[in-house]
């Protein structure tokens, strides 16, 4: 059953191999998704491009109804993935920086590296401040350890949260998701015009 | 602005949306692990650290737990993805002919004010994603898949942060009024 034992089964130069590989499909979707390009990315929080809630929202519900799919029939065991732990406080304030630093630099970590890797000046300077922040929080996290470990739920799931079968969130996610590209296109139109 | 050529040249989102989440799919599927970006480039300033500062490396806790001693903060999965998507985004570029220096920014800024702007956003970003335990791929997008209450709640902060500001910084993407 899935996920599986990659290091038993190819060994470590064939799990980097693999890894390397999803990459690969991870940095040519994103190109190709317009997303080396900061207007672009920008232009969502302005409401005059929706790229980039279409393209993540889309992805969340199309793995999100395939993990529960393969789970339900057996094939892939949801107690072995990785769910990212909750810590709810640095979560949130680390994503409210996060939101101010999207405005000002117009890229995230992963879209700034394929900007980069595409010789774009502005997606260079973003990564070489990404790279500054990064090494900053190593040095600084020190001051504020217990803080950094507050809110921690552990593996906290949103059926767990909502007190609902994990079906139900499924449809929840797909009902919310729509509602939002329905909601967007039509705030961008109001805002724009019906034109473009 | 050629907005019907740009158009064609950029993947349909919906598209974009469908593929990425079957690789992001297949990622759990066969690893079980999402995808991930600025945990593979903090793996690769801390190797940096560690050849120039070992000493440093070794007496401070978050980064020892990468490199203290022998271990190698590279040998890790997120740093071959990282690898991975430097080389796929370069490679779609190249096949649209995308690959050129040039700079992105609104209509209302110069390239320099541009640069200013695109580090200090990226030195927030940068330490931001590591005080959330990961960024918009690690948290948003693999977590949100997984269900996980916590990027649930880090993807609500940083659309909140991103629209609550957006205002305040219009002259940097927007035309003028």
């Amino acid at each position: 059953m899935a996920p599986f034992d990659l290091q038993a089964l190819i060994g470590n130069s064939g799990s980097y191999f693999l890894y390397l590989a999803i990459g690969f499909g991870f940095g040519f979707i994103l190109e190709s998704s317009g997303f080396g390009d900061a207007r672009r990315l920008a232009a969502q929080f302005y409401f005059r491009e929706l790229r980039v809630i279409k393209v993540m929202f889309t992805a969340i519900v199309v793995a999100m109804t395939l993990i529960f799919w393969s789970t339900a029939l057996g094939l892939l065991d949801y107690d072995e993935i990785w769910v990212n732990p909750t810590y709810l406080w640095p979560g949130i304030v680390g994503g409210l920086i996060m939101g101010l630093g999207f405005i000002m630099g117009g890229y995230c970590p992963g879209t700034s590296l394929v900007s980069m890797v595409t010789l774009k000046l502005d997606g260079m300077f973003f990564a070489l401040g990404m790279v500054t922040g990064i090494l900053a929080f190593g040095e600084t996290v020190g001051y504020f350890n217990a803080f950094w470990h507050s809110g921690a739920m552990g593996r906290f799931t949103l059926p767990e949260f909502l007190h609902l079968e994990t079906g139900w969130v499924v449809f929840l996610v797909v009902c919310m998701a729509l509602v939002m590209f329905v909601g967007f296109e039509w705030i961008r139109g109001a805002i724009y015009g019906k034109a473009k | 602005m050629n907005n019907v050529a740009d158009k064609t040249r950029y993947w349909n989102p919906y598209v974009s949306g469908v593929l990425l989440g079957l690789l992001l799919f297949l990622s759990f599927f066969l690893t079980g692990h999402g995808l991930g970006a600025s945990g593979g480039v903090n793996r690769m300033v801390v190797a940096v650290e560690d050849l120039v500062i070992p000493e440093h490396v070794d007496r401070t806790p978050y980064i020892a737990q990468m490199a203290g001693g022998d271990r190698d903060p590279l040998g890790h999965w997120i740093v071959w993805q990282v690898v991975g998507v430097l080389l796929g985004g370069f490679v779609s570029g190249l096949l649209r002919g995308r690959v050129k220096v040039q700079t992105y920014h609104g209509p209302q800024i110069s390239s320099h004010t541009r640069w200013g702007y695109a580090f200090i956003g990226g030195v927030l970003m940068g330490y931001g994603a590591r005080l959330a335990r990961g960024c918009t791929s690690g948290q948003a997008l693999s977590g949100g898949a997984v269900m996980s209450v916590g990027s649930w709640a880090f993807m609500l902060a940083v659309f909140a942060g991103g629209y609550g500001v957006a205002w305040f910084f219009r002259r940097l993407w927007q035309a003028g009024e």
